[in-house]
């Protein structure tokens, strides 16, 4: 068992599908020789060589819809967008394209893509390195979305994103890159389902549910407050599309009581379907509103250091939102 | 290469179905029996003399709705035409599910495309940019008007294409209108060839009335491609000689003596003229063409007006490749 970091989680996932399949190739902005900004494809290049790790052009768009056209050849295309912000101009080809082509071709042609690209914020990346951008994809069917909070799940959850027939957004939380540490055993063959949610920490009084790196704050906040005698129960969302209710549901049936956090503008956030799921099938089961944590409403994270604070939720917002709902 | 006799009156049988075919998919919009007819008229000699030069059904084609005749030239029957019109079940492109002349035929490599113009341009590079990598010796053909290269897709997908020399096929069919919209107010240069030089591949100008022009140009471009010598981009002068769509009325910005004059550019009397002329093409022969054609053309009408709707429940599916279900 080794201590790895997120980011080397999706490095080894993309390394290891690239040499089980030849099929699978990567495209993206810097991830040849350079190992992508942020190293995600480190020795790649080298490894697999200059035709199946592309130096793309500098636009957007046409990764995803070149992937897309690849894809519908047989190939298993992996695009890298170099940071979510950058993916609007990507936003036909992955809404109208990729997402409708299984059901506009009745089952004819699909789409077996990944797309992933880091998300949120937290580094100092201001107004267009930092935005959340997966409630504009997670509204789409069509497409699946996931969002690993940890090494294991990254390298998991890639791994079956890769070998998925569908087109897959894959968020990686950009903060928790080097930050976020965790045992994934060596030499063995890491499949994470999509499509399933995780109880994180077990507990009774209320359930929190957070994905990315809200849920590596979460975990925080939880052992905080246990101290006080709060017992938090925790979910890590993982896929966001399509979404595992039952988990959802059976945490706060048992619990009577859920916080959903998200980083995203509150209005409208992924939080907001949460609470319209539990709010529809838990109505009977609450000792309490629903309640949330979150990013303000405004465009986009600051720049200048206690404005990006300001946006952010932390472990201390978050343990005073579960302090708050545990005395309702 | 010359071509058959055979084949060139394959051609001409192609065309003329093709024109049949759309006339009547006019007057069932009329008629009420239709919600939406795009229409390919003017254009025919333009696709079908460039489906001829390809291996078709090796060959990987990305469309745009008006390419009725290239569909036809791939093997799409009159029938599932008519299913598509009326949103009938089985109809092979969408399952009923997209507006007529949406293609997609998974059996002849034509690959599903939108409404959004020039989304295709991308795939298509993409398709070539698998064929390369696969070492195969297909080339891919995508298809859009001139409006079209006016989207920041088309620039990308062909740049694409440039940089890695794929071996992709970029024909416009310059009709000169977009919706309303004359050329002038699309683009500053004359002519759409005129962009390739600044994005690095070839272009090469053809008369898409003239048939044996456009299959000699996208059969050196297909050679060229197979080669690994790169894409050509190849620019068919053709006349819309409709309105846009069954929604557009074309009388509030376009001159009647011009509409007028476009039949002296209607590309099917003058290959019929050409093959008469050259002996191919007997009187007897065309009158057989044209009982033919209609027969074909009743019959597909025919056939979708008697046949069902699809059931409600399968729009539920396919969201995921999971689920497809056939039958």
């Amino acid at each position: 068992m080794a201590e790895i970091t997120l980011i080397e989680g999706v490095r080894q996932a993309l390394d290891e599908e690239l040499a089980r399949d030849e099929k699978v190739f990567l495209m993206g902005e810097d991830v040849g020789p350079r190992g992508g900004v942020f190293r995600a494809t480190l020795g790649l290049f080298e490894k697999y060589g200059a035709e199946r790790i592309l130096d793309t052009p500098l636009a957007e768009l046409s990764i995803a819809g070149v992937g897309i056209g690849a894809a519908l050849y047989g190939m298993r295309p992996i695009c890298e967008i170099q940071f979510a912000d950058f993916i609007h101009p990507a936003f036909n080809q992955i809404v109208n394209e990729a997402a409708k082509m299984c059901y506009r071709s009745n089952g004819e042609w699909t789409v077996p893509m990944v797309i992933r690209a880091p998300y949120g914020g937290g580094i100092g990346g201001g107004l267009y390195h930092s935005q959340s951008v997966e409630s504009f994809f997670a509204h789409v069917p069509g497409l699946k979305v996931v969002i690993p909070s940890n090494p294991y799940d990254a390298k998991g959850l890639l791994k079956s994103a890769i070998r998925d027939p569908n087109p897959v957004m894959f968020f990686e939380p950009k903060k928790g890159y080097r930050l976020i540490k965790g045992e994934v055993p060596e030499g063995e063959e890491i499949l994470v389902p999509l499509g399933v949610a995780k109880v994180s920490r077990p507990g009774k009084d209320l359930t929190v549910i957070a994905y990315g790196m809200m849920h590596h704050y979460c975990l925080q906040a939880a052992e905080a407050v246990s101290a006080e005698g709060i017992d938090v129960e925790l979910v890590d969302v993982r896929t966001l599309l399509p979404i595992d209710r039952t988990t959802l549901i059976q945490s706060v049936r048992k619990t009577g009581k859920a916080l959903i956090v998200y980083e995203d503008n509150r209005t409208l956030g992924y939080g907001a379907e949460i609470a319209a799921i539990l709010a529809e099938e838990c109505f009977a089961d609450l000792d309490a509103p629903i309640r949330r944590v979150t990013g303000p409403d405004v465009p986009a994270m600051p720049y200048s250091h206690p404005m990006q604070d300001w946006f952010l939720p932390d472990a201390e917002k978050i343990a005073a939102g579960m302090r708050e709902l545990a005395a309702y | 290469m010359p071509v058959k006799k055979e084949t060139l009156l394959e051609m001409y049988w192609t065309m003329l179905l093709s024109r049949r075919l759309d006339e009547r998919a006019w007057v069932l919009h009329r008629q009420g029996k239709i919600a939406f007819h795009i229409s390919g008229i003017g254009h025919e000699a333009t696709q079908v003399g460039a489906m001829f030069a390809l291996h078709r059904g090796v060959d990987w084609i990305a469309p745009y709705y008006r390419d009725l005749a290239m569909l036809l030239a791939l093997g799409l029957t009159p029938r599932e035409f008519a299913l598509g019109l009326m949103g009938k079940k089985g109809e092979p492109m969408s399952g009923a599910r997209q507006m007529p002349s949406h293609w997609s035929l998974r059996r002849a490599n034509v690959v599903s495309h939108s409404s959004p113009v020039a989304t295709q341009t991308c795939h298509a590079s993409g398709i070539g940019l698998g064929i390369k990598m696969r070492g195969d010796s297909a080339v891919v053909l995508t298809s859009l008007g001139e409006g079209s290269t006016s989207q920041g897709e088309w620039y990308e997908g062909v740049n694409w294409a440039a940089i890695h020399r794929l071996p992709v096929i970029f024909l416009v069919e310059n009709n000169v209108y977009a919706i309303s919209v004359r050329q002038e107010k699309q683009m500053a240069v004359e002519n759409v060839v005129d962009k390739a030089a600044g994005l690095g591949l070839p272009g090469v100008m053809v008369d898409g009335v003239a048939i044996l022009e456009v299959h000699a140009a996208v059969e050196a471009a297909a050679t060229r491609a197979r080669k690994g010598e790169g894409p050509t981009l190849i620019e068919a002068k053709v006349e819309r000689m409709t309105p846009h769509s069954s929604d557009d009325d074309d009388r509030t910005y376009r001159p009647r003596e011009e509409v007028e004059a476009l039949k002296q550019r209607d590309p099917l009397p003058i290959f019929r003229a050409y093959l008469v002329e050259k002996k191919i093409l007997s009187e007897a022969q065309d009158k057989e063409f044209q009982g033919r054609a209609k027969e074909e053309v009743e019959d597909a009408v025919r056939f979708a007006t008697d046949a069902p709707y699809p059931e409600v429940e399968t729009a539920a599916y396919p969201v995921y490749a999971e689920d497809v279900r056939r039958g």
